[in-house]
């Protein structure tokens, strides 16, 4: 098998073990879906002034775009690695002839093809359901930002795992680490509630700058192509970080042995 | 003689200051089933994960398939099959699926079918990993081992945690692994299976191959003298002195000699003329248990 056919065999395989999942998927796919739905239900149709007067449910899309990337890829990387690394299932592959990095092709594959599939589905339950505007003009943007949102978040998994002791400790550990920020980056709760202070705070992680890319790409108000070129550069820089990290850290074998 | 599948010379590895394999020197042949016996801490899963090419050693020469170990080449990795001590499946693939998952890995691997038969899960090609019991998970799992037609298998501890008949299912596929040809390297501390299924065994204690060799032959065990036991009914005041019969436990009596053919003939000739039943008669050598405890007491059974 050429190298790119035994990545699309590993990934054809990885996309099975997903898809029969139920955790995996309720947690990646069905979850964001409910969010959705529960914010646009709570907030209902009100509209924000200080966003130049857009309707909640069209701030809550990009919202949970964003909410359902990170958790495709980052999330589901950290949490599915440590559980394979914990039950050797890692330790396995690496006595075989597989390379690494068709191992990480596959893996990683099937994290940015749910990202894509849940943008998708996202967005059209927020234009069927609440009639938010697909930004057809800014396409474009939405998957520059998809693209470099996504590969950074799967670098920052795979760095994640490092941190993670056991099996046990992989879904607490990787929902610690995003949940607040979901909070404090205006994700959850529309960014014009959240004091200044606050923001400057989640400033300094990746969510808020990802989230206020996909924002601008999606905002019908925005005038441009959309391309939030700044936050990316900052969300890539830490995608780079978690892959050095990663290339340091990750690990093949059980830690809790 | 064909060339050695693995040879190991002065092998080493500390951990800091705890010195896990003190000095190994082994050699397994093309074609046979080697069983590396030992006590958990002993050096075992360290000495068999050098040779897997999974960790570094600090110092002797390793040669497995003509190459070191240290330094694996994806060339190397498709002549190798590994069960790990432990490792799950993903519950979500069914047998078949598992198994074409792995081939896709390897240039020339088995056929699925023809796998699947050898590890005795044609029943069960079907199912998902999820639903099947542990000895059959066990057997997927060297399935997988052996999908890549490896001319090595390594099986760490295969049969721990199974029952006795799921265990007589596994040692049938070890033996099936023989007929194909394969070269075994098998770490237990189940001395029933060394005895089953090895040509060959190595005990190592503390870090140190303390016997090696034939599992009949282990530590002299033809050699050594035989224990002859049984029990008579209505007392045995009248057996011959030259007997030296002692009285063991509840009431048996015990003959340990070295030539117990002639002994055994003296007895039964004895017991024939008294029209005397000599019940629960057997004769006993040291079995591989009492070598293996013998051999590996002396040694401090220390923690990894």
């Amino acid at each position: 098998m050429s190298a790119v056919g035994l990545a699309a065999h590993q990934f054809r395989f990885d996309q099975k073990v997903f898809w029969r999942n139920p955790a995996s998927v309720f947690f990646t796919v069905a979850l964001p879906l409910i969010f959705l739905v529960i914010f646009s239900t709570i907030f209902g149709n009100d509209t924000i002034e200080e966003l130049g007067g857009i309707k909640t449910t069209t701030y809550y899309v990009p919202a949970i775009v964003t909410l359902a990337v990170v958790s495709a890829t980052m999330q589901s990387l950290a949490i599915n690695l440590t559980v394979d690394r914990e039950n050797g299932i890692l330790k396995r592959g690496r006595g075989t002839p597989l390379p690494k990095w068709v191992f990480f092709a596959g893996r990683i594959g099937n994290a940015i093809v749910v990202s894509v599939l849940l943008l998708v589905v996202v967005t059209a339950v927020g234009r069927v359901v609440y009639g938010v505007e697909v930004p057809w003009d800014r396409l474009p943007a939405v998957f520059v930002t998809l693209a470099i949102g996504a590969a950074s978040f799967c670098c920052l998994g795979v760095a994640l795992t490092a941190a993670i002791p056991s099996e046990d400790a992989a879904a607490p550990i990787s929902n610690v680490a995003v949940l607040p920020l979901y909070f404090l980056s205006g994700v959850f709760i529309p960014e014009t509630e959240i004091p200044d202070g606050v923001l400057k705070v989640a400033d300094l992680f990746p969510i808020r700058h990802f989230f206020e890319a996909f924002f601008t790409a999606f905002d019908p108000n925005t005038t441009g192509a959309g391309f939030e070129w700044d936050q990316l550069a900052i969300v890539a820089i830490w995608g780079i970080a978690g892959l050095l990290l990663a290339i340091r850290f990750f690990r093949w074998t059980p830690r809790a042995q | 003689m064909a060339t050695p599948v693995i040879t190991a010379s002065g092998l080493h590895k500390a951990y800091g200051d705890f010195e896990a394999v003190r000095g190994i020197d082994l050699e397994v042949e093309t074609g046979e089933v080697f069983a590396f016996l030992g006590p958990n801490g002993a050096g075992k899963t360290t000495t068999t994960e050098i040779f897997e090419g999974y960790r570094p050693r600090t110092g002797g020469t390793v040669n497995v398939l003509g190459q070191d170990p240290s330094a694996p080449t994806r060339e190397w990795r498709e002549r190798i099959g590994i069960v790990l001590q432990q490792c799950r499946m993903r519950p979500e693939l069914t047998v078949r699926e598992t198994l074409e998952l792995y081939a896709g890995y390897y240039r020339a691997p088995l056929r699925i079918a023809e796998t699947i038969d050898h590890v005795g899960l044609t029943a069960k090609a079907g199912a998902r990993a999820g639903s099947l019991s542990g000895g059959q998970l066990r057997r997927l799992d060297v399935g997988v081992a052996l999908i890549g037609d490896p001319e090595l298998l390594f099986l760490d501890e295969p049969t721990t945690g199974f029952d006795p008949s799921a265990r007589r299912q596994f040692w049938g596929v070890i033996a099936n692994l023989k007929q194909l040809g394969k070269s075994v390297f098998l770490t237990t501390h189940n001395m029933d299976e060394a005895q089953r299924l090895a040509d060959r065994v190595a005990i190592i204690a503390a870090g140190r191959i303390v016997a090696e060799g034939r599992p009949d032959e282990l530590g002299d065990r033809e050699r050594r003298p035989a224990s002859i036991r049984f029990r008579v009914n209505g007392g045995a005041q009248d057996l011959p002195a030259a007997l030296r019969a002692r009285a063991g436990s509840n009431g048996e009596l015990e003959i340990t000699t070295t030539s117990p053919v002639e002994v055994l003939h003296e007895l039964t000739g004895w017991a024939l003329d008294r029209s005397v039943e000599l019940e629960g008669l057997e004769v006993r050598r040291p079995s591989l248990e009492d070598i293996y405890l013998e051999l590996t007491s002396a040694a401090p059974d220390d923690d990894r």
